[in-house]
């Protein structure tokens, strides 16, 4: 019976410390998404059972794999590059799998074949890899990691080695791939639209700690770490909460919001909230500063303001025409203000 | 104006030495050449010396390169990977047939497994094997002296592969053994292949350790090589014919691996 994976994942180096616990049903998808360095590939290899544990357990559908090899944990895994093996042509790669478990040679090829007509590349079954695309090379190595019927499936920065051109169509294709799998899956990226696409639940790791998890829409709508704030496009700040009124930067500041909250929160709000004026607009009921313009840059069609504090920075989002009519340039002094209704608190 | 960088002007005092340099490589092949009995070519070559030495030079060139890949690829594959203590000191070991004079490895397989040596000994004595002065004692000889060639190649081949590869074969259930033979194996062919060449071709032209080890009977030990040196005082157009075939051979190997080594880089 498929329980899904439970585990806890502790791994100690001299300059490096992974504790981290981590459970996904089965049919369930969770990205692991964190800076580079945080531990999210050490803790999908600790999985895999390629880097030794210094504590925690590994449990896919209730057998502790902690005490096994890689080879005997029944673990599906795809590789940051893929790794196929060269010297293998396509169905050889994903008959590599079932091989290894014992299946005859007739048998692991029909394995394969329908593995491979499975994502769509039963015609390149006599490929050698160096011949296939990078979208194409992704998809052999899922049906190499699916055909040995994994408990658990493991995905290392799946869609990082393609060109933006094709990862939209290959982010699509991977999602209906890992719809149909039936076990859980655990994928690592550093790329949160890439998290918010393929999984059902985010797990943001920094510095070897899990720091939020949730939804996409959770954790985008509600970050709790500069860095989720940063890959979600929000401005983000700790306080304290006083009947509606948040005193962030350490209490250099205040801001009103709309949320009736005490204690410590969160507040954010979006870039495209912050409205900039030259001069101080006058009798205006909404949270006003004065900030210094770090750096302008084009964004699209948007240009992005940063604002140095005092009282605290930020990050505003203006129309190219703002910025002649606002004459914005790097350490120029502006007023700034957000609308109390535009802001958003959680506790924290 | 300046010129487009093209391929620099060599200074004189460079050129010169060069040249020499070459004529002094190129010249005694061109004699070699030059001084063959070409038109007796044909019935030299026939003549059951010649073939016997050949044929026991192909031969035991070949088996020694056997037993250099059936040994030298596992001692590569431990200097590469196992975790062995002092294995700086083991790779130092392995290399010294590489540097070491071939009579002295002549003289040093005689006194192990020579009739009276500290292993031959017991051979001798308990199973009835001689070594020494026999054609396995040739064969033996020469793996001595080309198994470092075949150990270098591959153990550079291995350091080089890519580990990962043996990962995602470990993850997709494959034993050690399975990965070793299945992954790392073809991964590193390349490099099993040119060390292979490259023993049978040191093992061809041995002589030293040889003659120290095996003497020089003809049609049991007397290869090529030590027939050219016996011809050069009895028969030295034969001594030629000889070395043309050993010449052949020797550059018939150089093509064999111009990919690897000749290339221009480019």
């Amino acid at each position: 019976m498929r329980t899904g994976l439970d585990a806890r994942l502790v791994v100690r180096r001299a300059a490096f410390d992974l504790d981290l616990a981590l459970a996904a049903a089965p049919g369930e998808v969770v990205a692991l998404l964190g800076p580079n360095g945080a531990g999210k590939s050490t803790a999908l290899r600790a999985l895999a059972g390629l880097v030794p544990m210094t504590g925690g357990h590994v449990r896919v559908d209730g057998d502790d794999l902690r005490p096994l090899p890689p080879d005997r944990r029944g673990i599906g895994m795809v590789f940051q590059d893929y790794l196929l093996f060269p010297h293998l042509s396509a169905l050889e790669n994903v008959a590599f799998g079932p091989r290894c478990q014992g299946a005859g040679r007739r048998a692991a090829r029909r394995i394969a074949a329908e593995w491979l007509d499975r994502v769509g590349l039963a015609e390149f079954a006599s490929v050698r890899p160096r011949a296939l695309s990078g979208g194409q090379a992704q998809r052999v190595a899922l049906a190499r990691a699916l055909a040995v019927e994994p408990g658990l499936l493991l995905l290392d920065e799946p869609l990082a080695a393609l060109d933006a051109h094709t990862r939209l169509e290959i982010r699509a294709a991977l999602r209906r791939h890992l719809a149909g799998f039936s076990g859980a899956a655990v994928l690592v990226t550093h790329d949160p639209l890439d998290a918010m696409v393929l999984a059902d639940r985010i797990v943001v790791v920094e510095g070897g700690r899990l720091v939020q998890q949730g939804t996409p829409a959770e954790v985008a709508r509600r970050p709790r770490t500069g860095y989720v704030a940063r890959l979600v496009g929000l401005n983000l700040y700790r306080g304290r909460a006083d009947a509606g009124r948040v005193a962030v930067a350490d209490g250099a500041a205040t801001l009103d919001t709309a949320d009736p909250l005490d204690g410590d929160v969160f507040l954010a709000f979006a870039p495209a909230a912050v409205a900039l004026y030259r001069t101080r607009p006058d009798g205006s009921p909404r949270n006003l500063w004065r900030a210094r313009v770090a750096a302008v840059e084009r964004q699209g069609d948007r240009v992005r303001v940063q604002l140095s504090g005092p009282p605290f920075d930020a990050v505003a989002e203006v129309t190219p025409a703002a910025v002649a009519e606002l004459q914005l340039s790097e350490g120029s002094e502006i007023w700034a203000a957000v609308k109390a209704t535009e802001t958003h608190v959680y506790p924290a | 104006m300046r010129r487009a960088p093209e391929s620099p002007r060599p200074p004189l005092i460079l050129v010169a030495p060069a040249l020499a340099g070459l004529a002094f490589l190129v010249l005694p092949l061109a004699g070699l050449l030059a001084r063959a009995p070409w038109t007796t070519l044909g019935t030299r070559l026939a003549q059951d010396q010649v073939l016997d030495a050949l044929r026991l030079s192909l031969l035991t060139a070949t088996l020694a390169t056997c037993l250099c890949v059936l040994f030298g690829v596992p001692l590569a594959w431990m200097l590469a990977r196992a975790p062995v203590p002092g294995v700086r000191l083991v790779r130092a070991l392995v290399t010294v047939p590489l540097v070491l004079p071939p009579v002295v490895g002549g003289v040093a397989l005689l006194l192990v497994l020579g009739r009276r040596g500290l292993v031959g000994e017991h051979l001798d004595a308990w199973f009835g094997i001689t070594l020494p002065f026999t054609t396995a004692g040739v064969v033996l000889a020469e793996t001595f002296v080309a198994m470092p060639f075949l150990v270098i190649s591959v153990e550079g081949a291995l350091r080089a592969a890519d580990l990962r590869y043996e990962e995602a074969a470990a993850t997709l259930g494959a034993s050690r053994w399975t990965i070793f033979r299945r992954v790392t194996l073809p991964l590193v062919a390349p490099g099993v292949a040119a060390g292979a060449v490259l023993c049978w071709a040191r093992a061809l032209g041995e002589f030293g350790a040889t003659i120290t080890f095996a003497g020089n009977f003809p049609g049991r030990t007397q290869t090529m090589p030590l027939a050219v040196y016996l011809a050069l005082e009895t028969d030295p157009q034969a001594a030629i014919v000889l070395s043309l075939v050993l010449l052949a051979v020797s550059v018939a190997v150089l093509a064999a691996l111009r990919d690897r080594w000749v290339s221009t880089g480019t």
